[in-house]
Parts: structure tokens; sequence; C-alpha cells
């Protein structure tokens, strides 16, 4: 395994970014400055970072409600995104859509989809399209476990295989749909396993650590640029905290919870990136301060930022209406 | 110059997709047995050898999946036409339908379009009984996002396909399945009556009966009936029910002050109980008589031919409530 300094540096960044993006996202829901649901990503920062490394910027990114930091590592500013959460016109979405509904055309990112599983269709046809023009995009489609149980899942793996499309399905499997475990849920509860019955090349990766599953995206996004068809990556990570702003967790134990959490993204990271010896070169303190900063100037840019005009509020049902 | 042939309301849509395949490589078609099978009611028969199996796509059964499929392929360049067999199976597709095509450019702020098109077979009439042959259009009447057509005359069935796929976002075109063997005439040299604007079919001073679909011609075959009878009616086929053109009915409303309305949908919540208070709303004081309507009574649609014919709109039940609407005022 390679792992070069800047890259090393850059995981790092981002991984703390999403923790340190989201941590502030929970403290300003408390203080009602972000309202609606708001769905945490911390535990899982390793799959986006790895994954999204592996692209370019013709490929596409499809995501669901749980997408702060597949939206802040593909490459939308912290600003736009925290404005988004605040609602406010200057969000990457005009404010529209919320923390569920992030979007960026200009970056290919096709957007938070708030039904389980109804994303994975949509992958399937942008990447057809890719395929009929001729480009080499490859569409990656973030889902949890939960989707596997959606007839779409199934619909869209089938879809992929049959008509071998340039799909990286990648399935964060957290253990449990909202407060029902994967073994509550699924006869079988290898994920990876089921898109194998589909004929797609699957592969089970361990979702806490970045290298890994930059590594799996790598030789994934390779094999499905290269026209063979669609791949699945099963990356078993964890979420740390509740399920929305609304969650007791009446459904796990406290323990359970800090078992995980020693294996932790950023836990993991540093000690495999201590096992490399490069650590002490990552200058961790400069880059937790450049983080903050950038938080701090998200917070800034949303609070400043303004309310759309209601007089807009028809504005954008359909396409005429864009140019007006 | 006119270039009117006689042709079938079949072979009207069929004409419609291959010259806009032949123009424009975005479009593809897609859509359960569109390809080797010809289409369930023989649209696209031939259109596979001509166009191959990547643009006559034949799916598998998952309506959800392939019209997702075709929402995100319209997101990314394309211009999708998505078959579904009939409305009763777009009920699996709900959810791609309504939470992503209707939403998505709103949603997104203004930055994905989704010019996607979705016809599908509507309508009762050949005994298929109650999973086909129900008539939701003036369901997704009620979407905003997204657009309904409602093609009565060969000559809409061909134009509004080309409409449709003109237009940048979601167009859903619903196919009356007993229209497919109708015949009519066909000039492909005029300009397409652009979507939301209904057309005076029939004029007349009397009343006026609102009707979409094949009712346009139970309604055209009613009014000849009242016509012998001294009642003329004027009938304005609606074509749009999304958005609806509340300037023609209006209009209408207020040269005969008499409504009827024709509505192969389930009278409660219907789209004819939109169009009433659309004119309660707009031109209440036009009236001279309470405004009448004939739906399908509120039952899934039996297989007996009887039965079926007692469900849903016809001639006679239209001739009755205009008659009653006449005696009342």
């Amino acid at each position: 395994m390679k792992l070069s300094l800047e890259k090393a540096k850059k995981f790092y960044r981002q991984m703390l970014l999403i923790r340190r993006f989201e941590e502030k996202s929970a403290q300003l829901y408390t203080e009602q400055k972000i309202r609606g649901f708001l769905h945490l990503y911390i535990g899982e920062e390793a799959v986006a970072t790895g994954i999204m490394d592996a692209l370019t910027p013709q490929d596409g990114v499809v995501a669901t409600y749980r997408e702060h930091g597949h939206a802040l590592v593909r490459g939308i500013p912290a600003t736009k995104v925290m404005a988004e959460l605040y609602g406010k016109m200057e969000g990457c979405s005009r404010g529209r859509g919320g923390s569920m509904h992030l979007f960026d055309k200009k970056l290919r990112f096709y957007g938070g989809y708030a039904i389980v599983g109804g994303g994975l269709p949509l992958a399937v046809g942008i990447a057809l399209a890719d395929k009929r023009m001729g480009r080499k995009g490859v569409t990656v489609c973030f889902f949890g476990d939960g989707a596997v149980a959606e007839g779409e899942f199934h619909e869209s793996l089938n879809l992929a295989a049959l008509w071998q499309l340039p799909v990286l399905f990648v399935c964060e499997n957290n253990l449990y749909g909202m407060g029902t475990h994967l073994k509550y849920a699924e006869s079988e509860t290898n994920i990876a396993k089921k898109a194998k019955s589909y004929r797609i090349e699957a592969h089970q990766v361990d979702g806490m650590d970045v290298i890994k599953i930059n590594e799996a995206a790598r030789k994934a996004v390779e094999y499905v640029r290269s026209g063979k068809g669609p791949q699945f990556l099963e990356c078993l990570t964890y979420r740390f905290r509740a399920h929305s702003m609304f969650d007791a967790e009446l459904y796990r134990t406290k323990e359970e919870v800090e078992e995980w959490k020693k294996k932790g993204p950023l836990v993991t990271f540093k000690k495999r990136v201590e096992e490399l010896g490069i650590w002490s070169e990552i200058d961790a303190d400069a880059i937790e301060k450049e983080v903050e900063k950038t938080i701090e100037e998200a917070v800034a840019f949303a609070e400043k930022g303004t309310w759309e005009p209601v007089s807009d509020l028809t504005k954008y049902l359909y396409s005429q209406e864009v140019s007006s | 110059m006119s270039e009117a042939k006689e042709t079938t309301y079949r072979k009207a849509v069929g004409k419609a997709i291959d010259d806009a395949m032949k123009k424009d490589e975005r479009v593809f078609l897609a859509g359960e047995d569109v390809g080797r099978y010809g289409g369930s009611y023989a649209v696209s028969m031939g259109l596979l050898e001509k166009y191959g199996p990547e643009r006559i796509v034949d799916t598998p059964l998952c309506e959800s999946g392939f019209t997702g499929m075709g929402i995100g392929a319209a997101m990314n360049g394309m211009r999708p036409i998505i078959e579904i067999m009939t409305v009763n199976f777009s009920l699996l597709a709900l959810d791609q339908i309504v939470n992503n095509a209707s939403h998505l450019l709103h949603m997104s702020g203004g930055q994905f379009n989704v010019p996607l098109v979705i016809r599908m077979a509507t309508g009762a009439g050949k005994q298929l009984a109650a999973q086909h042959s129900h008539s939701l259009e003036g369901w997704y009447a009620h979407i905003p996002g997204i657009k309904v057509l409602t093609p009565a005359t060969v000559q809409d069935a061909h134009d509004m396909v080309h409409l449709a796929l003109a237009d940048p976002d979601p167009v859903i075109i619903f196919e009356n399945a007993l229209l497919y063997n109708n015949k009519g005439t066909l000039d492909t040299s005029l300009e397409p009556l652009p979507i939301g604007k209904a057309n005076v079919e029939r004029e007349g001073k009397d009343m006026t009966i609102f009707a979409y679909g094949i009712n346009l011609f139970k309604a055209l075959e009613a009014a000849e009936t009242l016509a012998k009878e001294g009642i003329e009616a004027e009938v304005v086929d609606l074509r749009s029910l999304r958005p609806l053109d509340d300037e023609t009915i209006v209009a209408s409303v207020k040269k005969t002050h008499r409504v009827l309305i024709v509505d192969e949908g389930w009278r409660s919540g219907s789209i004819s109980a939109e169009i009433m208070a659309r004119i309660n709303e707009q031109a209440f004081f036009e009236l001279d008589a309470p405004m009448y309507r004939v739906c399908t009574e509120e039952v899934p649609i039996p297989y007996p031919r009887h039965l079926e014919q007692a469900a849903i709109p016809t001639p006679d039940k239209i001739v009755a409530a205009a008659k009653k609407m006449m005696e009342e005022s």
C-alpha cells in the first residue's frame, strides 16, 4: 500500500472538515439556526472521502439525505453547504432543499435524495446517458443498508448489470435503517452477496479505513470506466450520532457505540499513518486550525445570507421561468 | 402546402416517435415490450429494426427502475420517452414521477430540469377489469412540476409527442387505449397547437361540454343528439389537464352560460371538480345554471361489459345530464 504525504494530509483535512462541519451543524440545530431534519454523517467520513478521491470532474455523484460529507468532499464550498442548511438563497440549492437536498450541477453532484432507494434508478439513467453519448464518466451512487430492502435497489442493480452501465454502487452499511438493525431487516445480511447475485463484481470493505476504501474505489472506478459494467462496494461503517436530531437511540447500547468509536475513521487513520511512519509529518494542529477557519467562514457566510423573496416561491417550477 | 393524410391514432404516435428519433440522436424509447414485441399497443412496431436495441429499449418489469432511469438520462442530456404499459402500472413508478421528476427543478434551485416524456395508456372500455382500466390523469394533474396531456385527435396524438419532446420539463401523455384504432386526418405541415391550449371542437350557444381524450368523441356524439332536439352545445377539447386553459374555458362559459364536464376519472377529487372550482372563481356570475358533470361511478371498473359501461361516461349519460341542466334553468 502506498500513500503519499500529500494524499494523507488531504484525507485527514477532508474527514476533519466533515466532522467539525457536522459538530457545528448539530450545535446550530440546537440554536434553531438549522431546522427540519438534520442527519449527521459523523463516524462514516472515511467512505465519502475515500471514494470521492477516486473520481474525476467528469464523473457523477448521486447521494442520500445524509450527504453533507459527500457534498463537501466533492467540492461544494462549506459556505454554500452551510447556507443551504440555513435555508438561505446563497445555499447550493438556493435554500430550497435544506440538509437533505444538496445539489451542484457544475460539479455533477446530482443531489441528495430523501426517499430511501430513490436515487438508484437515477444513477442508472445518468450512467446510461454517459455510455450512449460516448462519454467516459462513471456515476457513483451512495445509499445505506436500508435501501437494500427497497425494490428500487434490486431493479437498479439488475438494469445496471443487464446493460453493463458505468455505475459504482456504494452501500454505506452502518448497520441500522433508522432504528432497525440489519438483522431485523434482511434475510441475507451480506449485502455484497446480493449484488453478486446480479452478476455484479462486489466487495466488502472496512468502512472505517479511508486508505482501504480509497484503494478499493480506485480499482472499482478503473474497472467501471473501462466499460466492463457496474461494480459494487459495501462499506462496513457506523453512525456515531443519532439517526436525526429527533432520535433517542433506544435501539442500541452506549457500549456498542463506544466500541465502534474506538475504530472510528479519524482514530483508524492516525493509527494507519503512524504505521506508515508519516503521521509526524502531518501538522494536525495546523489542519485543525485551517478547518476551524473554514467552518467559521461558512457560518458567517450563512448568517449573512439572504432569504429568497416570497415572490420567487413558484420560480423554477417549470424551466421557462429560469430565464425570466 | 397541406400534407393531410388519413391515418390511425396508433400510427400517428408511432410516426411522431420515428421522426423524432430520426431528427435527434438524444431521443430513445424505453419500456416494457416496446422492442421485440412491437409495443403492447403496437405503437412502436418496426422501430427496433430501424434504430436497434440501444434506442428502442426493452426493459424488464420494473416501472420505478426504468422511469427513474429515464429521469437520470434526461438530467444528463438525453431526451427519453418512457412508455408505461398502462396507467395502473404507473403507480409502481409514482415515487420517481412525483418525488423526483416533478420536484427536481424547484428543489435544486433551478439547476436540474428533467426533459422527460412519459407515455401511457389510460381508460376503460376494453373489459380489462379493475387493474387495467382506470383514468388517473386527473390525479397526475394535481402535481406541480409536470405537464399532463390527453390527446384525443389523431393530429394531437402526433403533435403532442413533438410538443412533449421540445419541452424542457417532464410531460406525461395519456393515450386512451380505445383511441389507437381511431382514424383521422394528420397534417404534419401544421403548426401544433401549444401545450396548455384547449380547442373548441364544436361551436354552440346553449351550453359548453368540456371533455378530453376519448370523451371528446362521446361529447361530440351527444352534441349531435342534442342538436336534433334544438340544444346547441359547444364542445371544448381540454387537451391539457395541467396546465388547464382557463382562458378558453372561461371564454366559453361567458358565451354559453351553462357547463357540463365529462371526466372518466372518479368524481371525488377529480379534474372535473377542479374545473368547476375555477369557473366558480373566475366566472360564477356568468352561470345560468348549476354546473353538471358526468364522471365514472366510484367503483373499481368491473369486467362484464354492461357493468363497465354503466360505470363510465357514455353519450347517453351526457345527453341526459345536458337535458336535465336545460330543464332546470
